[in-house]
């Protein structure tokens, strides 16, 4: 697999490939990452943070049979390169070998073609003066509601270039633009909006500010409302944790491995409508070719109509169970395994107000707050709501509530989808980007209030 | 290196910064992880770079670059004061920076044993150990053991003739034991979930004895898997330091950063209900007990060093003075906004991020009188929580849910019955306020969190916490079948 930018940094992966060789690696890979990352933040209707960097970073996987060493610098000249060359020999040679390690992953049989749309000249040519404007316009649509915006507009440009010595080498371009906008009010009212794109110009941070905005304006003078178990509508920005964290806890081939995983092939855990997908080619995604390790990613059904089907595997957890990598895999060294960085869900074909309508009594989620495990296995998770909760009665907004606790399996969660919605937004989670639309869910238990 | 930050700070004066300052990090990473048995990680990382932080007509611009040479200083520079101009575009209140004399000096983390001079296969050989004693317990399904030393070099000079250069290393190691059985998994971890941490030499990590602690704790991991859940219900609950330091950190920590306060961090972690209001009005947080301070001079602390990232020099700054609210968590900014002066507070993870309020140490200070184990004895009728597995807490840091790996009954000052899956939750104040027994000095110990998130871009800070364990009345336990 050869894809080549000619920017320079995949000369510097096999400038510190032949310096690993020469010092006797059997093996030896290389990852380049070069980043050009630009931040404007706004707090109070102000920019109050305004930030650019540029880096790169060469790591070397230094092989010697079955012992792995790695060593990273961002010091680029020959010089540093051969001191990474030296570390990463000789932290290897100190250690045991391990048993099960089945080598760098080889270059596929066919020809890789690159992925359309990975960048766009407009973010990567983004100025401080363009994203200054973004914060403005978004700031003016919180004046023109009454309340403050915060927020952040984000925009990074990152060359990654991998090669090993056998013969995989390949470098992409990948761009993003990322706007996060919370817009808060004198009383403790809030809402929010979020978008991010490969192309800034995809992105309208002044429609953003109004829509988080006005959501502001309808959450003031929220009332209690008792915890319990309540029909919800969880928009776009709530529905990414739920990939988020299924991700994390159970489409990865070595959580699979290591028996702490709720997936097996075939099992059901969700409805019929809820089809999930890693698919690193998707237009409405973030696409990218390969991953951290030079394999051309593969798109994979994670959960197809509600059922299992696949997981993702990086080359160590696909020679354990003697098959190819899917493409999923981390910078080395990597005790955490693959994830897919590329979820995507499949749209329905509600329209997103007769989502709300089809609730008798429930509540709308706008979005959770500082979400964590409570039993992996069970995916059973807690957190809290955030930035707009509304009581629904006979299919129309009541009025705003004060923010519950939910502990509650994301499993369970899947399998009581009754609605998903027909529209879809592209979203930043951590583990990547991700393509979510509205959901309807019958039954979601929430176990505590705060004072919000 | 001199000439460096004086070509960058000469760069941006000229150019019209009415105040600038410029950071020269180097960092150092020594990471190392066994899982059952196998080497999984072994990497040696080191990162080189410089941002300058330039203020121009009241408002902030900051660039960074990896590029160690005068003419890229210069581009950096530039670059800066071209960001604060946007920055200014949209700016309502001018930033004012508090009065601090120029900071000079040298700063060093005291240690015995250099970390990185002790050789890897040393280490290694030692978290095999550990991994080995693990796995000779039967019915594990897999097993960690980590070790992580860092050591970072930072050069700080600012327009007002600030010097300062600082070496401080980090130590952090732990075992990590996990059994599953059909939907349970179980984890036990030692000294603490994610490893224990401190500012120390590799003697810290001797004192762990890692190999001397791995039997037990893998015997109680799968011991958890036939345990009976938790019991629900309001109890009084006794918290191991190896819980109560992150009670503190998600209750006390966060809250207390005054940016937060400002609603600087609102979009991305939220803000605080320990608004300026309720600063020197008696706000009432805990018991008569509590007494937290920040403590950047405490020994062994991750939140110790000389001077901040703005040079203001390492002090205790009053948190919580017997249960009440007396003090924040601040920078030369933020300080003066409530008519105070900087209590060095300002932090950045690296050469390429910009400091931001960060917690130091944040200690709940001892008290005479009773150890741990004496409020063990003291208790009639509660559980005792060890390690934690899980927490969260809402955007004002009020409503939190913690999970610990760990519960034991406690009944008539015994500790008897073991439990899994025990979470417990509350709202902060009146938790704080239901202490009514904080452990001596005999349980007093430093713990490190070395995953601190905040910010955007993010970044990861390594801040310290001692506490003793403490005691809390009418405790919820439990929410549901959890």
């Amino acid at each position: 697999m050869v894809i080549e930018a000619r920017t320079g940094v995949l000369d510097l992966c096999r400038r510190a490939i032949q310096l690993a060789e020469a010092d006797g690696a059997t093996q030896a890979e290389a990852l380049v990452q070069r980043s050009d990352q630009q931040l404007t933040r706004f707090a109070n209707s102000e920019v109050h943070q305004n930030v650019a960097e540029v880096d790169t970073t060469v790591s070397l996987r230094f092989v010697d049979g079955k012992r792995i060493g790695v060593a990273s610098t961002n010091r680029t000249d020959d010089a540093s390169l051969r001191r990474l060359a030296e570390s990463a020999a000789r932290i290897c040679r100190v250690q045991p070998e391990q048993p099960d390690f089945g080598g760098l992953p080889e270059p596929g049989a066919e020809p890789v073609t690159a992925v359309a749309g990975a960048s766009s000249p407009s973010t990567v040519e983004a100025t401080p003066e363009r994203r200054a404007e973004g914060a403005r316009a978004a700031i003016s649509a919180a004046d023109a509601a009454g309340v403050l915006a915060y927020g952040s507009y984000r925009t990074v440009t990152e060359h990654v270039a991998v090669a090993n010595s056998l013969g995989i080498a390949c470098e992409e371009e990948r761009s993003l633009g990322h706007v996060v906008i919370v817009a808060m009010g004198p009383d403790g009212e809030a809402g929010y909006a979020e978008a991010a794109a490969v192309d800034i110009d995809d992105l309208d941070p002044g429609a953003l500010g109004r829509e988080a905005a006005a959501k502001a304006a309808t959450s003031r003078g929220a009332v209690a409302i008792e915890p319990g178990d309540y029909p919800v509508v969880l928009e776009e920005y709530a529905v990414v944790d739920l990939l988020d964290m299924l991700g994390y806890l159970g489409f990865s081939a070595l959580a699979v491995q290591e028996g702490r995983s709720f997936f097996e092939p075939g099992k059901r855990i969700g409805s019929d409508l809820v089809t999930i997908r890693d698919d690193p080619a998707d237009p409405e995604g973030t696409p990218a070719t390969f991953d951290y390790e030079g394999v051309t990613k593969k798109p994979i059904t994670l959960v197809d109509r509600g059922i299992c089907r696949e997981v993702v595997y990086d080359a160590q957890t696909a020679s354990r169970e003697g098959r190819r990598s899917t493409g999923h895999g981390l910078p080395a060294p990597n005790p955490w395994g693959p994830f897919p960085l590329n979820q995507i869900m499949d749209a329905g074909d509600t329209p997103r107000d007769a989502l709300v309508e089809g609730l008798e009594r429930g509540l709308l989620v706008t979005r959770f707050h500082y979400t964590n495990v409570v039993h992996p296995k069970l995916a059973m998770i807690t957190g809290m709501t955030r930035d707009g909760l509304f009581l629904v009665e006979a299919g129309r907004i009541v009025g705003p509530v004060r923010n519950l606790r939910f502990t509650q399996s994301y499993l369970e969660a899947l399998a009581r989808v009754e609605a998903v919605g027909r529209d879809r937004r592209l979203l930043r989670g951590f583990l990547g980007s991700v393509v979510v639309p509205a959901i309807r869910i019958s039954a979601f238990t929430f176990t505590g209030a705060t004072e919000h | 290196m001199r000439e460096l930050t004086q070509r960058a700070l000469d760069t941006a004066t000229t150019q019209g910064a009415g105040y600038a300052d410029v950071r020269v990090v180097c960092r150092q990473d020594e990471q190392l992880t066994v899982k059952s048995g196998r080497v999984e990680a072994v990497s040696l990382g080191e990162t080189e770079g410089f941002g300058v932080r330039v203020l121009v007509d009241g408002a902030w611009g900051f660039a960074s670059s990896s590029r160690m040479d005068t003419a890229e200083a210069d581009r950096i520079a530039a670059l800066a004061v071209r960001i604060a101009r946007a920055s200014a575009t949209a700016l309502r209140r001018p930033v004012r920076l508090d009065d601090r004399p120029p900071a000079r000096g040298r700063y060093e983390t005291p240690l015995v044993e250099d970390p990185f001079a002790i050789p890897i296969d040393e280490k290694i050989g030692m978290l095999l150990d550990a991994d080995a004693r693990l796995n000779a317990v039967e019915g594990l399904a897999f097993t960690e053991t980590m070790y992580h030393g860092q050591r970072e070099w930072k050069t700080f000079a600012a327009s007002d003739g600030s010097e300062t250069e600082q070496v401080i290393t980090h130590v952090g190691a732990g075992i990590e034991a996990n059994a599953v059985e059909g939907d349970e998994v179980q984890r036990r971890t030692y000294p603490d979930a994610g490893g224990g941490y401190q500012a120390a030499g590799y003697e810290f990590v001797r004192s762990l004895d890692l190999p001397g602690h791995a039997e037990a704790l893998a015997s109680e991991a799968v011991e958890l898997l036939s345990a009976p859940q938790c019991p629900s219900g309001r109890k009084t609950i006794v918290l191991d330091p190896s819980q109560l330091y992150l009670q503190v950190h998600e209750s006390c920590g966060h809250p207390i950063e005054l940016d937060r306060v400002f609603g600087t961090e609102a979009s991305y972690a939220g803000t605080s209900f320990l608004t300026t209001d309720k600063l020197d009005s008696g706000f009432r947080y805990g018991s008569d007990l509590i007494d937290i301070v920040a403590d950047s001079t405490a020994a062994g602390g991750l939140g110790t060093f000389g001077w901040d990232d703005e040079g203001v020099a390492a002090q205790a700054v009053p948190i919580v003075k017997d249960g009440i609210f007396v003090g924040y968590l601040s920078s030369r900014e933020t300080a003066p906004r409530i008519g105070r002066q900087s209590g060095g507070a300002m932090r950045a993870d690296g050469w390429n991020r910009i400091p931001l309020i960060r917690m130091t140490n944040v200690n709940l200070l001892p008290k005479p009188g009773m150890s741990l184990d004496e409020i063990v004895a003291d208790t009639d009728d509660g559980l005792f929580l060890q390690s934690n597995r899980s927490w969260s807490i809402d955007d004002r840091r009020l409503n939190f849910q913690f999970s610990t790996e760990v519960a034991r009954e406690i009944k008539g000052g015994k500790l008897g019955q073991l439990y899994r899956n025990p979470t417990y939750t509350g709202i902060t104040y009146e938790f704080w306020r239901s202490c009514d027994a904080v452990g001596d000095e005999r349980s007093y110990r430093m713990l490190g969190t070395p995953n601190c998130g905040k910010g955007e871009p993010g970044q990861t800070g390594h801040v310290g916490h001692a506490v003793s364990g403490a005691r809390f009345r009418d405790v919820q336990v439990g929410v549901g079948r959890w």
